[in-house]
């Protein structure tokens, strides 16, 4: 329930959530200035967490920066991999096999329900479900084993090289990813929406709470499902087509209300998808090399390029600018959370706290992401 | 009734021990509950099906220090989790277990058990502002407003009874609701109408929900909402302090369960109407425990405002329905029939 | 007003719904793993720390002291040192030391390795409350191994 507030109320306090507090996920800090159970003004704090992914890009080579991407944001590791992985290639003009793309395609895509199932579990644990998180563990536990046994991680995938892949999937991995798929789909009309989302509880906490409007998005930047989620049909998947996208059939999710409830229906859609992309990719999975020829030292010629992809919390892009030596000349990397967290302090005015830290649960917040 | 030095002291004993085994153990079942409930097996490490594992905890809790924090009232910061835990063990000695087995009966039990209960729920309003804290005074304020709000529909639902049965004394209204289950006040099928049978399953509906809030348990935990005010009143509570709030909450649940399945379950009284006795109605509380358990570990929480809403838009108006219906059909004999 | 009843008569239906899927659950068995009792098996492809790899016949280390782990590790977390023996055209490896409180297991020594001296060990128990235990001495490893 969101009221405005007339006047600016006489006695406030300010609440200081975090840098430990258990909604936050992390070391993130909001200082929030209340009025009894209400929101004034709220502000968050960064930096706790900075550990200067940009400059350890300068400083080393371009494959030594590879084991930080999956660090920034360790629940979608390998869309991080990737939209670096992309740029070094653009910016080296190396082509990347076919099967590889289509490896990348079904790993990043069991990657994004992987994180899209903790947010449902983490969402619901803010909420005060403690259930559905296990539930939800149970299933990822499923990809965790299924990457861990082509990566060898089990969360910060370090998988792409430049021009291909680390190792080849093998057939047990196929095999279990098919029957991963039928095990979700079979499990996501029950355990996941009637248990959840046809909850009374549940939609009486997230209908009409927390909206965000096309134009505070616009403001802020914000991407992916908190964009979806007010209607804008944006996906860098389909918008600036990489990979081997444009050949899948997959929809973009998109709910026009901006509440958090249809940022949480985007999110639930887009396992659904992603479920999709996965079968039809491993239908239409090529047989061949995984691996490009690429030099042992790379050196991009001088130059300057950009490439995005959609992670699971919106869209990354790399900026790669390169001076013809072994090092990047800089990497400037644009992280989804950041925006998508900016727009926390205008909204959440006004809002009681509850129902504040509810949509911050909404934004799907990884706190490294934010820092870099 | 000749009195004996010997019965006040067994009465003592037995309460105590049944409040400390209930306290202990409650936490038990409830972790290994969650646990398969999550497909985990809970305690399982400390003794056979981690069996002591209450005697672990109440030893750990025992030997940390009891941490003051600095600028906070003392004697009040004190006295909270005493007073969360007194009047939960002094109820019981209005419950009658059996027909034998009651420490005092009280004309007005009702009336005081109530009456207890808001006490206990000083307890969390003092520990919140004693601690200094300002997840703990929210904490304080929210379970204020959210017990003043559920105690009229629990209490408008216990009129309603009280009407039906004529009296205020536990024991009697149990008595009223002897033989099988068709007697007892939650379908009261061979009460004097049948729309009164029709009714009543609303009018138990509506007091276990308010149970459930009174007792400040998920859904309603509002107070400990440990993801919004970490741990709400407790959060400056360690060792002991925290231990007695744990139980004292545990023995709230005991208490309200004890007071529904007397005022709604027949009591005492087998559900075929030959048999009677204490196991029955340790039976239909520990039933009532595991649907308070089994609630917890399904729902999310419901938000503050929400949670009111539900009292005054739903529960009061439908108890005072109710209760006025109740008050026609008694009026009216043979009404519907 | 028709609002107000369906809320609340679906969302008593919604209650039992979840009510029933929690208590379906609670009879099904357990699903995790009682990690001391029950190891989980490391897949072929886990990265653990580093360890030397022996030769088949000899179990001396394949490693020809290039340096080449040395210089793509990015956390510059291992250190490598070998000399010449007499009358000998290769390197002999004397000290291979990993410092594996810097690690992150990114494996790019792994790759960088064009003669097939270092491999991903599988071993995963390795918590210890003091930090000289995480100074791998991979040769004394290899000996102990072998």
């Amino acid at each position: 329930m969101t009221v405005p507030i007339q006047c600016t109320p006489d006695e406030t306090f300010v609440l200081n959530l975090g840098p430990q507090h258990p909604a936050t996920h992390g070391v993130l800090r909001v200082k929030l200035t209340m009025d009894g159970e209400y929101v004034v003004k709220a502000e968050p704090v960064l930096g706790y967490i900075h550990r200067m992914h940009e400059k350890m890009a300068e400083s080393g080579t371009f494959a030594q920066f590879m084991p930080n991407t999956p660090r920034m944001d360790y629940l979608s590791a390998l869309s991080y991999n990737q939209g670096y992985v992309m740029a070094v290639e653009r910016a080296a003009g190396i082509e990347v096999p076919e099967r590889a793309e289509y490896i990348r395609t079904i790993t990043v895509e069991l990657n994004r329900i992987s994180s899209h199932l903790l947010w449902f579990g983490a969402f619901v644990l803010d909420l005060g479900g403690f259930t559905p998180l296990l539930y939800a563990f149970d299933d990822r536990e499923k990809i965790l084993d299924l990457l861990e046994r082509i990566t060898g991680s089990r969360l910060t995938y370090c998988y792409y090289r430049f021009g291909g892949v680390y190792n080849d999937i093998d057939d047990e991995f196929i095999a279990g990813t098919r029957e991963f798929i039928k095990r979700l789909r079979s499990r996501l009309p029950s355990m996941y929406h009637d248990l959840v989302t046809g909850n009374i509880i549940l939609i009486k906490r997230l209908r009409d709470i927390g909206f965000v409007t096309q134009e505070t998005c616009r403001k802020y930047g914000a991407t992916g499902p908190v964009l979806r989620g007010s209607g804008v049909q944006y996906d860098v998947r389909k918008n600036e087509p990489y990979s081997v996208y444009p050949e899948l059939d997959f929809d973009i999710p998109c709910y026009p209300e901006g509440d958090s409830m249809a940022r949480y229906m985007v999110r639930m859609d887009e396992i659904t998808q992603s479920l999709r992309i996965i079968e039809q990719a491993l239908d239409k999975l090529p047989e061949g090399p995984v691996n490009a020829k690429v030099p042992k030292v790379l050196k991009p010629g001088a130059g300057d390029c950009y490439c995005a992809v959609e992670a699971a919390r919106g869209t990354f892009g790399c900026r790669l600018v390169c001076d013809g030596g072994k090092n990047p000349y800089r990497l400037k990397l644009r992280s989804p959370t950041f925006s998508n967290l900016s727009l926390f302090g205008e909204v959440a005015e006004g809002m009681i706290l509850a129902d504040a830290l509810a949509f911050m649960g909404s934004l799907d917040l990884v706190i490294p992401c934010i820092d870099r | 009734m000749d009195t004996s030095i010997w019965e006040p002291i067994i009465y003592l004993v037995g309460i105590m021990a049944f409040a400390g085994l209930n306290a202990a153990y409650l936490g038990w079942c409830e972790r290994k509950g969650a646990g398969h409930i999550q497909r985990r097996i809970g305690p399982k490490e400390v003794g056979w099906f981690g069996l002591l594992q209450p005697l672990a905890d109440g030893i750990k809790l025992m030997s940390k220090q009891l941490l003051v924090p600095q600028g906070v009232d003392g004697i009040l910061f004190r006295a909270a989790p005493i007073l969360a835990m007194v009047p939960a063990i002094t109820s019981m000695v209005a419950i009658p277990f059996s027909e034998t087995i009651q420490a005092r009966s009280i004309d007005l039990s009702v009336l005081l058990i109530f009456a207890l209960a808001s006490i206990g729920m000083m307890a969390v309003l003092i520990g919140g502002w004693a601690s200094g804290n300002k997840y703990a005074i929210i904490s304080a304020t929210r379970s204020v407003s959210q017990n003043i709000a559920y105690e009229i529909p629990m209490l408008v639902t216990v009129i309603t009874i009280v009407m039906l049965s004529g009296s205020m004394n536990l024991e009697e209204i149990a008595m009223k609701q002897e033989g099988g289950f068709w007697n007892w006040n939650i379908f009261p099928v061979a009460g004097e109408s049948i729309a009164q049978a029709i009714i009543m399953p609303i009018s138990f509906i509506i007091f276990f929900i308010c149970s459930v809030a009174e007792t400040n348990r998920a859904p309603f935990d509002m107070a400990e909402a440990e993801s919004e005010l970490i741990a709400g009143f407790m959060t400056e509570y360690g060792s002991m302090g925290f231990g007695l709030f744990m139980m004292g909450e545990y023995l709230n649940i005991v208490v309200g369960a004890c007071l529904t399945t007397i005022l709604f379950l027949g009591g005492w009284y087998g559900p075929f109407g030959f048999t009677s006795s204490v196991f029955w109605f340790l039976l239909k509380i520990y039933i009532l425990i595991a649907t308070f358990i089994w609630i917890r570990w399904t729902f999310p929480r419901t938000q503050i405002y929400k949670l009111l809403n539900l009292s005054w838009k739903i529960l009061i108006p439908f108890s005072l329905a109710i209760l006025l219906l109740t008050a026609v059909f008694l009026k009216v004999e043979g009404f519907l029939i | 007003m028709s609002d107000y009843w369906s809320d609340v008569i679906n969302g008593t239906r919604s209650l039992v719904i979840g009510m029933n899927i929690t208590v379906r659950e609670l009879f099904k068995p357990v699903i995790t793993e009682q990690y001391p009792h029950f190891v989980p098996v490391m897949t072929p492809r886990f990265r653990g720390h580093i360890e030397l790899i022996g030769n088949e016949e000899t179990g001396l280390p394949n490693c020809v002291v290039c340096g080449m782990c040395q210089r793509a590790c990015p956390s510059s977390c291992i250190t490598v040192a070998g000399e010449k023996p007499e009358g000998s055209k290769k390197k002999v490896l004397t000290k291979y030391i990993l410092d594996f409180t810097k690690c992150s297991l990114c494996g790019s020594c792994v790759e960088s390795c064009n003669f097939n001296a270092i491999k991903f060990s599988h071993d995963y128990n390795l918590a210890s409350t003091r930090k000289e235990d995480y100074i791998f001495d991979l040769v004394k490893r290899l000996e102990e191994q072998s």
